[in-house]
């Protein structure tokens, strides 16, 4: 991939291209398979400093990349947390050097199923399953090309907050601060059921080929699409979605009032909103990455990996003896990640004897709401890395 | 740091250094003293959010939580202290709350409004009403005094737990006063309890 952007996603202006770490070494996965010559590619954001002790490592969602504060070089958009992160915002950059990474699975740039494989054709569905905790060593890897033995923090929403739980768990020693927002230490049956919804949309279009479709002119945009519709209203709440819509019908593309057209158009406001959702998303990502990815989360339960027996796991074990502290925060509206599946991090950080905080935050706008205008969630981010 | 009275017998009776859970923290204001004066390593526990949200931003561990419940998660004598002030009186069940006080620490401090106060005493017997006093500013149908105690009911209590009064404090306004009478003369009392 020689650090450009995958084909699929090749920007059609000359945006600026991340640097990518090339990783030195096989990367060794959960599955037992390794992968050879990984990349990763990466932004930061501010000066380290001389004993590199400012480091604040900030992790992806999803469907999120390392775009974080600065401009997407496909759609052009302002970066997905420019508000906590910038000079003098509570992710200081004047103050830390903050780091965020493309995973390991995703395509921006970072290995992962769109990428060449030994053979110079697309890896596709050769690609190996990949873990959260895989996509975390891969960032350590990177850490360690970058020379940072210990990060100040590290800071993640949603699945961003899985791997910094998974980073606390695993490589206890390689971080002073856990900052871990609308997040979960496993991933629950409704969870995965979601997943599987957009899994089955990505493989029932007849253009996913298998995954075999970097080459074609069809992509399995549609599916990818339904997949996207669907996840995005688990970031919703119905509350935050009759406040933005309620039944309000859409106006026609020829500036004629709204109506129903007793037809299968895009009638309502959410209608036309979720297919806009959808269609812009399969702009900037790869079918084949939403598939690993929610794959990766859906396996995704920290107390299961540190069980001697499968199903004895403690997740307290996942942190005995951590040095760290921790800070938990959930939304209230959050029904994708609840706030009882936070509380239940904080119990077993209770146990471990962890030093750990721990807020509930209201906001009407569910999962999302880590993502959007919020001053208390404002003041906690700062008060707890600065 | 300017303490209430009954967290200043708190935080100077606390041994320097210990591991302590601050149940009901407020905003942290005793953590805070704990951690920079006696280098303690404190724990918070607090309900309401925008406390807990202040004490996090001035970098405190404080859980949101209600004590209720979530006492039940932290280990056997995980803290060499567990504090609860001005708070037993608003549990669902103090008794069950003072069990968990002595499962988690070594020692418990609790400090509560004293009921039998002369001036609460006098409100009900002259006013015929529930008292509003210094110490219990609030009506009956909003305090959050539920269970509201006296220094000779919470005596009673620790003794059936098998608790032993290691040392107790006794507050009118901001001063402190002697133990004798101190269930007529005590607007506030703290105990230090072991089991």
């Amino acid at each position: 991939m020689g650090g450009g952007l995958p084909q699929f996603a090749r920007p059609m202006n000359a945006a600026p291209i991340s640097p990518v770490y090339r990783i030195p070494h096989p990367l060794p996965l959960d599955s037992g398979q390794e992968l050879e010559g990984a990349e990763i590619a990466y932004e930061t954001y501010g000066a380290l400093a001389p004993d590199a002790s400012n480091a604040v490592l900030i992790c992806h969602a999803l469907t999120g990349d390392q775009y974080l504060a600065s401009p997407h070089p496909i759609t052009g958009k302002p970066g997905w947390w420019e508000r906590m992160v910038g000079p003098g915002k509570p992710i200081d950059t004047d103050r830390h050097f903050v780091i965020c990474a493309n995973v390991i699975g995703s395509c921006m740039g970072s290995s992962g199923p769109a990428s060449p494989a030994p053979d110079g054709q697309p890896y596709a569905m050769r690609f190996p399953v990949i873990t959260i905790r895989d996509m975390v060593r891969g960032l350590v890897a990177l850490l360690d090309g970058l020379g940072i033995a210990r990060l100040h923090a590290v800071v993640g929403g949603s699945m961003g907050g899985m791997q910094a739980l998974s980073l606390a768990a695993n490589w206890p020693e390689r971080a002073v601060r856990v900052l871990v927002i609308a997040a979960t230490a496993r991933h629950s049956a409704q969870n995965i059921a979601f997943h599987e919804v957009g899994r089955q949309a990505i493989m029932a279009d007849p253009a996913w080929a298998d995954g075999n479709y970097y080459e074609s002119e069809a992509k399995p945009d549609n599916g990818l699409a339904v997949a996207r519709m669907a996840a995005h209203i688990t970031y919703l709440s119905e509350a935050g979605l009759t406040e933005k819509f309620g039944r309000r019908l859409q106006d026609r593309p020829d500036g004629t009032k709204g109506a129903k057209s007793f037809g299968f158009d895009a009638d309502f406001q959410v209608e036309s909103y979720l297919r806009y959702q959808g269609s812009g998303f399969t702009r900037r990502f790869d079918a084949n990455s939403y598939l690993y990815i929610t794959r990766a989360m859906d396996y995704f339960d920290i107390a299961e990996e540190f069980a001697d027996v499968p199903g004895s796991g403690k997740l307290a074990d996942a942190f005995a003896g951590t040095q760290a502290r921790f800070c938990i925060v959930s939304f209230d509206t959050d029904w994708l990640y609840p706030t009882a599946e936070s509380r239940h991090v904080v119990h077993a950080l209770n146990a471990a004897g962890a030093k750990v905080s721990f807020v509930e935050l209201s906001a009407p706008h569910g999962h999302d709401s880590f993502l959007l205008e919020h001053d208390q969630l404002d003041r906690v981010v700062k008060g707890f890395v600065e | 740091m300017n303490l209430r009275p009954d967290l200043a017998a708190i935080a100077a009776h606390v041994a320097p250094g210990s591991r302590v859970l601050d149940i009901g923290c407020g905003d942290g204001a005793l953590m805070a003293e704990l951690e920079s004066a006696s280098g303690c390593d404190a724990r918070g526990m607090e309900l309401d959010g925008a406390l807990v949200e202040r004490c996090v931003a001035r970098g405190l561990s404080v859980v949101q939580g209600d004590a209720n419940l979530d006492l039940a998660n932290y280990p056997d004598k995980a803290f060499d202290y567990a504090i609860l002030s001005q708070t037993l009186q608003t549990a669902t069940r103090p008794d069950l709350m003072l069990d968990g006080l002595l499962r988690v620490g070594r020692r418990a401090f609790v400090s509560f409004p004293n009921f039998a106060h002369w001036r609460t005493r006098a409100a009900l017997m002259f006013g015929g009403r529930m008292p509003v006093t210094r110490a219990l500013p609030v009506s009956w149908y909003e305090t959050q005094n539920i269970h509201h105690v006296t220094v000779e009911d919470f005596r009673d209590l620790a003794a059936k737990k098998g608790a032993k009064v290691e040392r107790a404090w006794f507050f009118s306004g901001e001063k402190q006063i002697g133990a004798p009478a101190a269930n007529w003369r005590a607007e506030f009392a703290v105990f230090e309890l072991s089991r």
